[in-house]
């Protein structure tokens, strides 16, 4: 398959995520979408890895990776204290940022 | 052949997507995010990017997804929006940007004159994507964003136990006093309650002493 299509897929997986953020309003599930873009980044990296042959958007995809995982750390984190404080875990009613 | 997985792989990985936005409840979200994932690492295989499909998998499927899972189980499925449903409107309005995205993309990638979108890529060289080609490439080249990346891990570490952490772990000093801890206080039998989930969720105040 050449590289063109890996492109097409990534940029569906995109725009998928990219919806999914716009409409759901669980922050867990725009958590989850965040990571659909990441990973479709990812992927459209090591297409163009593959196309010119040497390694360095495989590396960077690494490097996204780690960025995602500090996101889902910090993002769950958040979520947590909403439900310690027992703040209604919806996006749409975090609306201030005072505590 | 390598058609037939690109298009399995693709396929499973565009429903795993559709999944992730679509499924209500938020666990079987994380599960089809999984899906997703190894999905996408079987792309990453067919890109001989070995070293990051196994990283993939290893990492994210495996470790990543097991954070989200206990999360959802201790926030509990039952999250439902608590304000009015953003409407139809919404929703069509949402999925008309991402058409728009999707779109922009094409014309952004296909449309370009990279000559090379066409071809199957560079003729393959021996050790390309192992993890020695990713390691050597780690330790020389990138070596500031390697070690740019793991600090921030650590700060991403640190600021995740902040945010998290049970405020009302300790009994409360004397008026003004911060509450002290020394190692007698691993003997002391804890309070009925303490300790538990139960408590870390708020359902269960601490006593007093």
């Amino acid at each position: 398959m050449t590289i063109g299509w890996y492109l097409a897929v990534s940029a569906l997986i995109f725009a998928i995520g990219a919806g999914g953020v716009l409409v759901r309003r669980n922050p867990l599930v725009v958590l989850l979408c965040l990571e659909l873009m990441l990973n479709a980044a990812n992927l459209a990296l090591i297409g163009f890895s593959r196309m010119w042959g040497n390694g360095d958007g495989q590396v960077f995809a690494l490097i996204v990776m780690v960025v995602a995982a500090c996101e889902v750390t910090v993002g769950l984190g958040l979520i947590v204290a909403m439900h310690r404080r027992r703040l209604p875990i919806d996006v749409d009613e975090m609306r201030e940022l005072q505590g | 052949m390598s058609a037939v997985i690109f298009f399995i792989a693709a396929i499973g990985a565009i429903a795993g997507a559709i999944g992730v936005i679509v499924l209500q409840n938020p666990f079987y979200s994380v599960l089809a995010l999984v899906g997703h994932l190894i999905s996408l690492a079987a792309l990453f295989l067919l890109l001989r990017a070995e070293f990051v499909a196994a990283a993939q998998v290893v990492v994210y499927a495996g470790a990543v997804m097991v954070l989200y899972i206990f999360v959802v189980s201790y926030v509990g499925t039952d999250a439902t929006p608590v304000g009015q449903s953003p409407g139809r409107a919404a929703t069509l309005g949402a999925f008309a940007c991402g058409a728009a995205l999707v779109i922009e993309l094409f014309i952004a990638v296909l449309g370009s004159g990279l000559q090379a979108i066409g071809t199957d890529g560079a003729p393959y060289k021996t050790g390309f994507g192992t993890p020695e080609a990713i390691g050597r490439l780690l330790l020389t080249r990138f070596l500031a964003p390697f070690e740019i990346a793991s600090y921030l891990l650590l700060v991403a570490a640190i600021g995740a136990v902040t945010l998290a952490r049970r405020r009302r772990g300790l009994d409360e000093g004397i008026e003004g006093d911060p509450p002290r801890i020394s190692v007698m206080d691993l003997l002391r039998p804890r309070p009925l309650g303490t300790g538990t989930m139960a408590e870390a969720g708020g359902r269960v105040e601490v006593g007093e002493p």
